[in-house]
């Protein structure tokens, strides 16, 4: 019969076959890493800070004046996701345009960056913020009092964007 | 006729024409700020810049040619505006070559000096003029490094409209349409060379009542209308055409709709009737109660109901009474298609000839340009449809013989009624929204306004138009071919952008063919197109119509469905490119 016979079993040795040596040096393995240094941490009280190349949340630049964004709503029609709600409103101010809504769900959102890549008074910028757990869908449609942060915090990711973009 | 080439395209041009206009018979546009169809020409923008050339002859009067047999062309020593340089005979044109190409360039650089590129917060941006040609004809450089100039922002010129003196590129577009159109000499420039600007002469406003037409007009963001601003970004919006309900004119307008909601209507160019233009009043006096005041849901004397309830109780009334105590009042305010089945219903459902409509005439609205005094949109289909008989109760003697008892029974269609509801046994209302009437009415059917319905209105010159839902009710939320937005179209259910109201509404002839089938007498249409083919085939007036030729067409006149006007080319200044 056209047959080919290529059984474990059968390629094995004697040794090989009981396998004790084989769980001895797997123990000895564990016993060697228990004295190498530890790269695991201790989430959620040992957080990771990650650099201003990380894209997390995108929020909003809140500068002393105000917000910097002016509603143009081009995230809006770029998010590939539509993530992005904006409804324009008018002010006095010399910047006659800011946002009255503005609303990004996370749950939609896919973290690509275009949003922060398109804006033209980097007013949306991608942060630090990657904890993002939400209990109710609608939850997690963030509007302008959790999605402005002050200039302040943005430093790293603002110098991010001078450099690189 | 005069014979030119442009761009290697041979064209046939009528005499006196310039070579923007024959160009734009051939369906080319030449890039131009100031020019417009409907306007004297200016030629202040220099944007339509060509090079234009003739055949070189030799001294025997023959042209010259080269070994491969190409004519030699000797092109001017500058270039010309094609905006004002009439067509000649064996003219060669030339809009995209190099020397074009760098006046275009320069143009641009030289328009944008001054500009502050505030796109971000302009309401013409996705359907500016400029935009459009920064992208196609500009080479996106500026040596430009001083101080912009700065000017007046936000001043109104009028009720409607709001200047911002450092977008505008001084075309005088709107100069000359206040001179031209609205016939309000009020608008001018002031200062000279990078200083110009545009006012109103002092002590006058811009406020003729076509007066919003320059938001239009306008290339660029400089005007912007006091209503919608910032309301929404062109792009966010869906256009649908359709026709104005607010007058017998039937102009031409696209109705933008964002979130389900009518955010803007403006004019769409139709040469047979209102030309590029519309009057303010049209657009604004046309979007609220579309949006606002509704009535949702059908009621059964103030309580909600549903539909199947509410057309039984409407067929047992009808039953319970004879039909000379029954009288049915129309609307000229509803489609051909309405008013179709308003007249079938009352004349081979109900049997009675107690059927009219009130005529809403205000002489003060009228004008001489655009404007009339019959404020619905199809008065002349609810003649030609016979939705008036002179030989029964009328609306004129309709207090009269409700007094005698023999009406009992009033349904009316978009017509407030409350001054009869007192005197007789039941009031049947089909409205859209809520007036005097519904709050009083036994039964009261909600109908789809001009937005969210397909149909036809036929004009004060018989022409009938067709116009196409814009807006989503529960009933047309699967109509085909419904223009809607990227957010409109992709939204889900828990986005909150999709949670504006979807109304529990029908078109009135779809609301009277429920009644009417309730009745034991089933009119058998299912679209409104079936209902339009049906007074097609039976109306001679109406022969030989269908909303594929009132389309193409845009619109047919009465009684000549098979002689139509010729196609006119359509000019639109700037509009939005279609989405992709």
């Amino acid at each position: 019969m056209n047959i080919q016979h290529n059984i474990e079993s059968e390629r094995m040795s004697f040794w090989e076959k009981i396998y004790l040596p084989e769980i001895g040096r797997g123990l000895a393995l564990t016993f060697k890493q228990m004295f190498k240094p530890s790269f695991t941490r201790q989430y959620p009280e040992e957080k990771w800070i990650p650099t201003g190349s990380y894209r997390g949340r995108p929020v909003l630049v809140l500068e002393e004046e105000g917000e910097r964004c002016v509603a143009c709503g081009l995230c809006s029609r770029v998010c590939p996701a539509l993530a992005i709600e904006v409804r324009a409103g008018e002010t006095d101010k010399v910047k006659e345009r800011y946002p009255e809504k503005f609303e990004i769900n996370m749950l939609r959102c896919i973290y690509c960056g275009f949003c922060e890549e398109v804006c033209p008074e980097e007013a949306i910028i991608m942060s630090k913020d990657y904890e993002l757990v939400f209990t109710d869908p609608q939850d997690a449609i963030l509007g302008k009092d959790k999605l402005l942060i002050p200039i302040a915090q943005l430093q790293d990711r603002l110098e991010y964007l001078r450099q690189y973009r | 006729m005069p014979q030119i080439i442009i761009d290697g395209q041979r064209i046939e041009a009528a005499p006196g024409q310039t070579i923007i206009e024959a160009a734009l018979h051939a369906e080319k546009t030449i890039p131009h700020f100031c020019w417009h169809p409907g306007l004297s020409v200016a030629g202040n923008c220099r944007m339509c810049l060509v090079n234009v050339g003739f055949p070189k002859k030799a001294a025997d009067g023959q042209p010259e040619m080269d070994a491969s047999g190409n004519v030699f062309v000797q092109w001017g020593p500058k270039l010309s505006i094609a905006c004002a340089t009439p067509v000649a005979d064996g003219m060669i044109v030339d809009t995209e070559g190099q020397r074009t190409e760098h006046a275009q360039h320069a143009i641009m650089e030289f328009l944008l000096i001054n500009h502050p590129l505030d796109c971000p917060i302009c309401d013409e941006a996705g359907q500016c003029k400029l935009q459009e040609y920064a992208f196609k004809h500009s080479n996106g450089k500026s040596r430009f490094i001083e101080q912009k100039n700065h000017k007046d922002k936000r001043v109104p010129l009028g009720p409607n409209v709001l200047f911002d003196g450092e977008r505008c590129i001084s075309c005088s577009r709107c100069i000359r349409f206040a001179d031209e159109i609205a016939k309000q000499p009020a608008l001018t420039f002031v200062q000279r060379g990078d200083h110009v600007t545009i006012q109103t002469f002092p002590g006058m406003e811009f406020d003729s009542p076509y007066s919003m037409n320059v938001i239009d007009i306008c290339p660029v963001g400089a005007l912007t209308s006091i209503d919608f601003r910032f309301h929404s970004r062109v792009w966010e919006m869906s256009f649908t055409n359709s026709i104005c309900p607010g007058c017998a004119r039937g102009c031409n307008v696209k109705l933008g709709v964002r979130d389900n909601e009518l955010q803007r209507i403006e004019p769409r160019t139709n040469m047979h009737v209102n030309e590029y233009w519309m009057c303010d009043a049209g657009r604004l006096e046309n979007y609220h109660f579309v949006n606002e005041e509704r009535i949702a849901e059908p009621m059964i004397k103030g309580m909600q109901s549903d539909w199947n309830s509410a057309i039984a109780a409407t067929a047992d009334i009808i039953k319970a009474y004879k039909p000379s105590e029954i009288m049915i009042i129309g609307s000229s305010r509803g489609t051909n298609e309405d008013i179709h089945a308003i007249a079938t219903f009352a004349r081979e459902t109900v049997n009675t000839h107690n059927i009219d409509f009130i005529d809403h005439n205000d002489p003060s609205f009228a004008d001489e340009f655009l404007k009339l005094a019959d404020r619905t949109p199809n008065h002349a289909g609810a003649i030609a449809l016979g939705l008036r008989s002179n030989d029964a109760v009328t609306k004129d003697n309709l207090s009269e013989r409700i007094a005698k008892h023999q009406i009992k029974v009033i349904i009316a269609v978009q017509e407030d009624v409350s001054a009869y509801a007192s005197s007789v046994e039941y009031v049947i209302a089909i409205a859209s929204n809520a007036n005097p009437t519904t709050q009083s009415a036994s039964i009261v059917l909600p109908a789809s306004t001009y937005a969210e319905v397909e149909g036809t209105f036929t004009n004060a010159d018989n022409r009938v138009q067709l116009i196409e839902p814009a807006v989503t009710t529960k009933e047309n939320e699967r109509h085909m071919g419904m223009k809607m937005s990227r957010w409109d179209k992709l939204g889900a259910f828990n986005d909150r952008w999709t949670q504006g109201e979807r109304r529990n509404s029908r078109p009135t002839w779809n609301i009277l063919s429920g009644i009417s089938a309730a009745c034991g007498n089933p009119m058998n249409f299912s679209r409104a197109e079936d209902v339009f083919n049906h007074i097609a085939l039976h109306n001679q007036q109406f022969n030989g119509m269908s909303y594929a030729l009132l389309e193409e067409y845009q619109g047919l006149k009465l009684g000549k469905a098979s002689e139509p006007e010729a196609k006119s080319v359509v000019y639109e200044s700037h509009v939005l490119k279609p989405q992709v």
